[in-house]
């Protein structure tokens, strides 16, 4: 007797829906394992975990603050994985989003610029994430190479670049040595929505870019041809539909967002650049891109479970002394239950006999 | 003299860890599967090494909860992408972030705290000559098990029929299949293999290489074996060149600094990623022409009919 995977007739849209359910249940199972395991009684670490963090207005602005990146740079990882193009180095166009638009900020420091400065840091940062993500692009619709082991290796080309400039020209000579720029100008920082607080006006450009999405996939042509090029590419060479091209442009979408994420990121949280600007948004972010199901609707829900793992992380770290690893622990696990529910759409489990008479025939 | 043998020592030692991961990487991809979980799987293998090394006060019982603790792992990764078909590049970075936040876990408790590292091999006269003595004759026993698996890798996908059967299943997975061949049987035990190599080359590092623990100790050392199994185009041998070029560089990259050559320390750290770009870039150019190294098959699912 053997399990075998054997393929449904349609998609199963019933577990499509149930899938991200049943597998942040599985998580919480194995959460609560693991802190038994710990030593720490389970069910009260579950709700310091992820129900406390619920209740507090500090702890929920901070979700909004922590999901804004993930949710951009998500909605455009899910164009490009519905087009069928691999984009795994979305933490190095964050990267180069911040690079590209806090070199305005740097110039432009202490000279007493307009408030265009913001704007055109915003529009640099996109820019910048989008070309970064067109080498991967170009060098697999040109020359056929692997775009997901180039745009991995990017990422830590992009950690480095940033190293460099923050350790040696962009240092603030005020700064004691230590690895960062100034401190960006009024002008160069991201307004925020309820004074005092760090909710900041890119949560909106963030649900902006949401409903945009949901419009683009559900309701125009360039939608069609994404999810038609990735279910079917051979049915959309047939419809005229110019897969290279596609590769290109979801890569350059994906690309600016992801470099949009980062210019926002430092101008309102960070308000400077340094090392470690990202606790690995661009790879959270493809956790959100699976759990949401790559619909735009379903990211934002599964950026804000995500951001919730952040900030739960930190409070058990306070309150139950536990590792701060266990926040990766938890999205490990989440995303490989993601995807193993995933397989349920489109397969169902067979318990088969072994059929060993067939086989002595042979 | 004596500095250029001390460098030379030292990009050894430094290019073990590597060459171990890759190696095990790269027998994962010739089978046509694509795990970019080396990361995770070497950070618990140096986890679990440590741990073991620690309470049992053997590098040798280190070693080997290391090689487990990287194939249960991998054990993970392979049930998902095998068994249950599913996505094999979200679930390898599942293993790294699972893997990294589990070690971390581990390994709270021996933050601090020292063993006794590997032994080196002394054979008298022998490790005493100038120059080759302590390089050929004085080094860890991780040392020679990463140049011997090269070797054994090599005679095994290049001189042996089970050998010649798992390439042809990262080459076509459909035509292995429909010539008897178990493809998802063969895939299992070579990413088994895998995470047992990423595990040891983990474990080198608490083990041999700084004798303690320090969380996050791989540092990034589990993409750079990724790197190195494309900059080989996963050709054994040149994995072997490989490895102690990228080793090479990462402590000439030390002594840029110390000596001032004034190459920016971060432009040599991302010359293994840019260089295998590069590579990547002109092996997939030539693949019309003399035909890509690369398995045909990699990254793809397969699910057997009946």
């Amino acid at each position: 007797m053997r399990l075998a995977l054997e393929r449904r007739a349609e998609r199963s849209i019933a577990i499509a829906l149930l899938s991200p359910v049943i597998a942040i249940a599985l998580t919480l199972v194995t959460g609560a394992i693991l802190f038994a395991l710990l030593g720490k009684p389970p069910l009260e670490a579950l709700r310091i975990y992820f129900f406390d963090p619920l209740t507090d207005p500090w702890a929920l602005q901070e979700i909004a603050v922590k999901a804004t990146p993930l949710v951009l740079i998500a909605i455009g990882l899910s164009m490009c994985y519905l087009a069928n193009a691999w984009n795994i180095g979305a933490e190095g166009q964050f990267l180069i989003g911040a690079i590209t638009g806090g070199w305005l900020a740097v110039v432009t420091h202490g000279t007493g610029a307009g408030y265009w400065v913001l704007p055109a840091m915003m529009l640099l940062g996109a820019l910048g994430g989008a070309l970064y993500a067109l080498i991967p692009a170009f060098f697999k619709v040109r020359f056929g190479a692997s775009e997901i082991l180039s745009s991995l290796m990017l990422v830590y080309v992009a950690e480095l670049l940033l190293d460099y400039l923050v350790r040696g020209p962009w240092r603030d000579p005020k700064g004691f040595n230590f690895p960062t720029t100034a401190e960006f100008d009024d002008v160069a920082t991201m307004p925020v929505l309820i004074e005092g607080s760090r909710l900041h006006l890119g949560a909106i450009i963030a649900l902006l870019v949401v409903a945009a999405a949901a419009i683009v996939l559900g309701r125009t042509l360039k939608g069609f041809e994404i999810r038609l090029v990735g279910a079917a590419p051979r049915a959309a060479r047939f419809a005229g539909f110019d897969d290279k091209a596609l590769t290109l442009f979801t890569f350059a979408v994906s690309g600016a967002l992801a470099g949009l994420a980062g210019i926002i990121e430092v101008s309102a949280t960070v308000h400077h650049l340094q090392p470690g600007i990202s606790p690995g948004y661009g790879f959270t972010a493809i956790i959100v891109a699976f759990l949401g199901r790559l619909n735009p609707v379903g990211i934002l829900i599964a950026a804000m479970f995500l951001a919730l793992t952040f900030i739960g992380g930190e409070s058990a770290q306070i309150s139950l002394k536990v590792p701060l690893d266990l926040t990766k622990v938890f999205q490990g696990m989440l995303l490989f239950y993601v995807l193993a529910c995933d397989t349920l759409i489109l397969y169902r489990i067979r318990v088969m006999q072994t059929q060993k008479a067939v086989h002595g025939a042979r | 003299m004596e500095l250029v043998e001390a460098i030379l020592l030292t990009v050894i030692t430094a290019s073990t860890p590597l060459l171990l991961a890759a190696s095990g990487e790269l027998v994962v991809e010739r089978a046509g599967v694509l795990n970019l979980g080396i990361e995770g799987m070497m950070i618990i293998g140096a986890a679990c090494g440590f741990a073991a090394a620690f309470t049992t006060g053997s590098v040798f019982i280190g070693a080997l909860c290391g090689i487990a603790a990287g194939a249960a792992l991998a054990g993970v990764f392979a049930a998902l992408t095998l068994g249950l078909a599913a996505n094999q590049v979200a679930s390898g970075l599942a293993l790294t972030i699972l893997g990294v936040g589990l070690s971390g876990l581990i390994g709270t408790s021996y933050i601090g705290q020292k063993i006794v590292g590997a032994a080196h091999l002394h054979i008298p006269y022998l490790s005493d000559l100038p120059f080759v003595g302590k390089m050929v004759f004085g080094q860890d026993a991780f040392v020679y098990v990463s140049v011997a698996l090269i070797a054994a890798i090599w005679y095994f996908l290049y001189r042996t029929r089970p050998g010649l059967v798992l390439r042809s299943v990262g080459d076509n997975h459909a035509s292995a299949h429909a010539l008897g061949y178990p493809v998802l049987k063969i895939r299992t035990l070579a990413v088994l293999f895998g995470g047992a190599c990423a595990g040891l080359g983990g474990a080198y590092l608490p083990l041999a290489y700084t004798p303690f623990w320090v969380s996050g100790m791989t540092a990034g050392r589990g993409w750079i074996a990724l790197a190195l199994v494309v900059f080989a185009s996963w050709m054994p041998w040149r994995l072997l060149i490989g490895a102690y070029l990228f080793g090479g560089i990462t402590i000439l990259q030390l002594h840029a600094q110390a000596t001032g050559l004034g190459i920016p320390s971060q432009l040599m750290s991302s010359l293994p990623y840019l260089a295998t770009v590069i590579v990547l870039v002109v092996i997939s150019w030539m693949r019309g022409k003399a035909g890509s190294p690369a398995p045909a098959s990699l990254g793809l699912a397969f699910v057997p009919d009946r």
